[in-house]
This record gives C-alpha cells, sequence and structure tokens, in this order.
C-alpha cells in the first residue's frame, strides 16, 4: 500500500509535470518537421495531417536552392566561424591576464565587462548603422564580425577566466621548471586542461551568431549577404509565403545550432553557474 | 675598500638599468593581453552608446541631412508631450516584462527542480529540455506562426477538437489575443535559461541542510521555501535581473509574428525603436527614444539591487 501510494505520488509529482514540459518544448518542433516534410497541398488540406501522409523533401529542394537557404547558411558559417576564431583569440588572452596577473586597473577592467552586460543590445542598431555606413561596411560580413566579437568578448572573458583559473597555477611552474618554455607550457599543459572551456566558449558565440537577427537585419540590405534569420525573417514578411519551404528553411537553420548545443550543454550549465556566481 | 666600490657600482647600475627594463616590460604583459578586447569594447559598444547620447539631442535625419542641427532637448519635449505611442509602448514593455520574467521563473524554477531529481535518461532529457535555448527568435517565430496559423494552425485545430472553440481564429491578428500569444511563444524559449541557472545553483546546495529539514520533519513545500528558496537568492536576483534588461530589449519574435501590430497592441518601447530604425529615417528622435530606455533601465537595475539586498543575508 505505502509503495504504491509512494508511485503514485511519484507520478503525479515528477512524471505528469515533465512529460507536460516536455511536450510543450518539443510540440513545436515536431509540427514544423510535419510542415517540412508535406507537399505543399497537404500543409493546408482539412483535416490536418498529424503525420505527414505523402512525405517529401522537395521544400528542402526549394528551400536550398530557389528560395536561397544555401547563401544564407554560407554567409551564416563566414560570420559565425570567423566570429568565432576573434573572439577565442582576444578573450583567451584578457581571460589570461584576469586569471593570472595582479595588474592596476584589473578592477576597473573588471567592472567595464560586467557593465557591458547591461547595455541593451538594442539600442546599439541606430549607432552602428552610422559607423559602418561610414566605414563603407554596409552588407558586409565584416560589420557583423565586429560587431559581434564586441559583444561577446565581454562575457566569453569572464568565462575563460573562470577556466584558466581552475587549471592549478602549480602545473604550469612544474613545466618551467622542467626546461619548457612558457609558451611550451601553455601549450602542452594549459591548452589541453582548458580545451573543454574553449569548446563550451566556441559553441556559446557560434549560437549567438547564428540565431541574432536584429543587427544582421540593421547592418545588411542586400539578400545575397543576408544571414539565415535575416532570410527566414524576410521570407515570413513576403505576402504568399510558401511555408512548405519556410519549415524546411527553419529545420536546415536548425539542425547546426541544436547539434553544438547538444555536445555543449554541459558545460553550458557548468560554465553559466560559475558566470552567475561570480 | 673604497676599491671594490669603484669597481662595483657601474656594474650594479647596468644590473639595475637590466631589471627595470625586465620589470617594466613584465609590467606591460596583462595590458598587452587585454589590449585587443578593450580596443573591441571601447570601439563597438562604448563608442555606439556615446553616439546615441549625442544623436538624442540632434536633429539627425538620414534621408534630410542638410536639416541636421542641434535640437538642445526638443525630441524629449516631442516624446513626452505629442508622441502617441510612447506612453503605450511604455504600458507595453511593463506587461511585457512582466508576464515574460514571472512566468519564466516560475516554469524554469518547476522544470529545474525536476531535472535535478534522479531519473533514467536525466542527461538526455535535460538536453532536450534545453534546446529552445539554443533557437533564434526568428526560428521560434517561425514555428510559432506555423501553429498559430488561422487556416493550417494546429492550435486552432486542437482547440476545436476539445470544442473551446467553434471557427478557426487568426490569434497573431486579433488585438485581444495576439499579445498573449508571442508572449506564450517567447515563454517557450526563455524558460530554459532559466532552468539552466536554476539547476546550476540548485546543484550547489549542500546535501546536509535537506537532511536537517528531513530530519526536524519539514514537508515537501516547506523544504522548498526554508531551504531551497534562500540558497537560490542571489541565483534568482541576478538571473531576474538579466533576463529584465534582455526581455525589455528582446524584439526577434515582436517583429517577426506580429511587426507591433494588430493596432499597435503589441508594440513595447524597444519595438517601436527597431521599427523607427529599420524602417525609418530619424535617426535624432530614435536615439531620444532609446536614451529614455536605457534611463528606465539604469533606474531600475540600481533599485532592484538595492531593494533585493543583493549579496546580504
Amino acid at each position: 500500500m505505502f509503495s504504491k501510494n509512494k508511485k503514485v505520488d511519484r507520478l503525479l509529482t515528477f512524471y505528469l509535470p515533465l512529460t507536460m514540459m516536455l511536450s510543450f518544448t518539443i510540440f513545436p518542433v515536431y509540427w514544423t518537421l510535419n510542415t517540412a516534410f508535406k507537399p505543399e497541398g497537404d500543409i493546408v488540406q482539412r483535416p490536418l495531417q498529424y503525420l505527414p501522409i505523402n512525405p517529401t523533401v522537395e521544400n528542402f529542394a526549394m528551400a536550398w536552392n530557389n528560395v536561397g537557404f544555401a547563401v544564407f547558411m554560407k554567409n551564416s558559417l563566414i560570420v559565425g566561424i570567423s566570429t568565432v576564431v576573434v573572439v577565442l583569440i582576444c578573450s583567451t588572452l584578457s581571460g589570461y591576464a584576469l586569471a593570472r596577473f595582479e595588474f592596476k586597473g584589473k578592477r576597473a577592467f573588471l567592472l567595464m565587462l560586467l557593465c557591458t552586460q547591461f547595455i541593451p543590445r538594442s539600442m546599439m542598431i541606430i549607432p552602428l548603422f552610422v559607423i559602418f555606413k561610414n566605414l563603407g561596411l554596409i552588407s558586409n560580413p565584416l560589420a557583423l564580425i565586429i560587431t559581434y566579437t564586441a559583444i561577446e568578448i565581454p562575457f566569453t572573458t569572464i568565462l575563460m577566466s573562470g577556466f584558466i583559473k581552475n587549471v592549478p597555477k602549480e602545473l604550469e611552474e612544474a613545466a618551467l621548471i622542467d626546461g619548457c618554455t612558457k609558451l611550451q607550457s601553455l601549450r602542452f599543459v594549459v591548452f589541453p586542461l582548458l580545451l573543454p572551456g574553449i569548446v563550451a566558449t566556441a559553441v556559446f558565440t557560434f549560437i549567438y551568431t547564428w540565431n541574432e537577427f536584429l543587427i544582421a537585419l540593421m547592418l545588411t540590405n542586400q539578400q545575397s549577404k543576408f544571414t539565415l534569420p535575416v532570410g527566414l525573417s524576410t521570407m515570413m514578411g513576403e505576402f504568399n509565403v510558401n511555408y512548405g519551404a519556410l519549415a524546411a528553411g527553419s529545420i536546415i537553420a536548425l539542425v547546426p545550432a541544436v547539434i553544438l548545443f547538444a555536445y555543449a550543454q554541459k558545460h553550458l550549465v557548468n560554465g553559466m553557474g560559475g558566470a552567475v556566481k561570480g | 675598500m673604497s676599491y671594490s666600490q669603484e669597481v662595483n657600482e657601474p656594474a650594479l647600475k647596468i644590473n639595475k638599468a637590466v631589471q627595470k627594463k625586465r620589470f617594466t616590460k613584465k609590467k606591460l604583459i596583462p595590458y598587452l593581453f587585454i589590449l585587443p578586447s578593450f580596443l573591441f569594447i571601447m570601439g563597438f559598444l562604448f563608442y555606439p552608446i556615446a553616439m546615441v547620447f549625442y544623436y538624442s539631442v540632434q536633429h539627425y535625419d538620414i534621408s534630410a541631412p542638410y536639416y541636421n542641427r542641434f535640437a538642445g532637448l526638443e525630441n524629449f519635449v516631442q516624446i513626452f508631450t505629442q508622441d502617441k505611442l510612447f506612453f503605450p509602448s511604455l504600458l507595453n514593455s511593463l506587461k511585457w516584462v512582466v508576464s515574460e520574467v514571472g512566468l519564466q521563473l516560475v516554469f524554469g524554477m518547476i522544470l529545474a527542480l525536476l531535472l535535478n531529481q534522479t531519473f533514467k535518461f536525466r542527461g538526455m532529457i535535460r538536453a532536450v529540455a534545453f534546446v529552445p535555448w539554443a533557437i533564434s527568435g526568428v526560428l521560434a517565430s517561425v514555428m510559432w506562426s506555423l501553429m498559430f496559423n488561422e487556416h493550417m494552425g494546429v492550435l486552432n485545430d486542437l482547440l476545436m477538437k476539445i470544442g473551446l472553440i467553434n471557427e478557426p481564429m487568426a490569434f497573431l491578428a486579433n488585438t485581444s489575443t495576439a499579445f498573449g500569444a508571442v508572449v506564450i511563444a517567447e515563454l517557450w524559449r526563455g524558460i530554459p535559461f532559466f532552468a539552466i541557472t536554476l539547476l546550476a545553483g540548485l546543484q550547489s546546495i549542500p546535501n546536509e541542510l535537506y537532511e536537517a529539514a528531513r530530519v526536524d520533519g519539514a514537508n515537501r513545500w516547506k523544504t522548498f521555501i526554508y531551504v531551497t528558496l534562500p540558497q537560490l537568492k542571489n541565483t534568482i536576483i541576478l538571473t531576474t535581473l538579466l533576463r529584465v534588461v534582455w526581455e525589455f530589449n528582446n524584439v526577434d519574435l515582436l517583429f517577426n509574428l506580429t511587426g507591433g501590430g494588430p493596432a499597435h497592441s503589441t508594440t513595447t518601447l524597444t519595438m517601436y525603436i527597431a521599427e523607427l530604425a529599420v524602417h525609418g529615417s530619424n535617426f535624432g528622435y530614435g536615439s531620444a527614444l532609446t536614451v529614455i530606455s536605457f534611463g528606465i533601465l539604469l533606474v531600475f537595475a540600481i533599485l532592484y539591487l538595492r531593494l533585493s539586498r543583493y549579496e546580504k543575508e
């Protein structure tokens, strides 16, 4: 009797709410997939098909070739990968300085990093447009790479300094005593231990650039330079929306971010916890 | 004695000079390390913000540059006295932020508590539950627009099946449902952020506290109120503050699902600014609105940290 009560209790307070929350999470993704695999005629057909009766990949071909998702994907990849590289270089350096050196102005620099977290991103669209227009970089991926780097550096610096602090200083010193140069000790001792942190930082940055919308919209006005979010948004705003291609395009945009996220999410929980706790 | 001094002094001097040189070089290293980051932040975060303040007191219209001039407080006066959209959009921002952050905190907490328990496939289920965090606002807009759609939307179909409505509704085009519909879509994307940070917080609560509560005979609810919540206090304060700033500024879903409509019922202050910036050309006016929202957020952040006694018992 007791154990039965316990089972009912577990069902009501655990399995039921968890199932409900997971359904809420999964259903929109499922519905987009469902729409993406239906032929165009079937999408508006009533009764609604909860599974595609005539599954097809024509929407994907359409989105990739005719609507321009191949180009949007290429643009997003260029911006994302370049930003990740620049952010990693800058934030590893500054994170190392914060973790390993005492210097005048360190607290001021830290405060500056924290302040940036309260700068509204949407505040910057007007001045950024003017700056990059004057530099002649509107519709140039460089504008997005520079802006995203500036936006990501504060958080990733704090993240990296946390990861570097976790690598014992003694290991580095031991390597120096054993005859490594400073650079060798960084390369062969610190770097391997830091790799999970670097991966987490890279994934975090990449997902941000992959998803950012408002700045990309403001700084791009040629369709051939659109990133995925701007391309999707433009497609949504069209008069005759091709829902099948729209859904398929979404899935194309979704997959890289979700795979990277699934790979790095464990580090993210740990990293976030560290960052939030200070 | 004097002989040895004479010999040693120059050597000492050289030694000191070398030391000094090394010293300054070593002292420079941390500054060299932070230099690239510093330049990016100054040039492309702080400088743009300074520009916003500068433009807010200018007549600055990119479509009519010949009329650009210093305007003093004219933009601000116009906003407060003539702008018919300013106060309604401010009210919408308040509604937007309160409902989003409040609901995300509650559901994020529930999700974090559930995912903190021990069960089969925990790692995988956690990953699935957090996925919306990695999905962009535009993507979420596409997904939810497919569901809200009047003609092919699954939501209408489901609601009609269980008999709640008789005929399909255009959720996003109706002034009484549009705001709520966007709130739900944004909630979908926002819950994981809270769940992630709260779960990290939950994991750092020492188990002894729970054991002590059990020994004292506290039930689940009491344990939550007297053990879990106080331990999570700082996490909650910081997460909600960051989230208020973030949601105040977030327009991805509003922009793509409703575009601020119908009849401006979903135009928040930031949405208003985004409209002006993307489709308009009066950047001076947009900047003045931006300065006002910056002021609101700053005052809020200071008050919030003071009143919530962050990092104090």
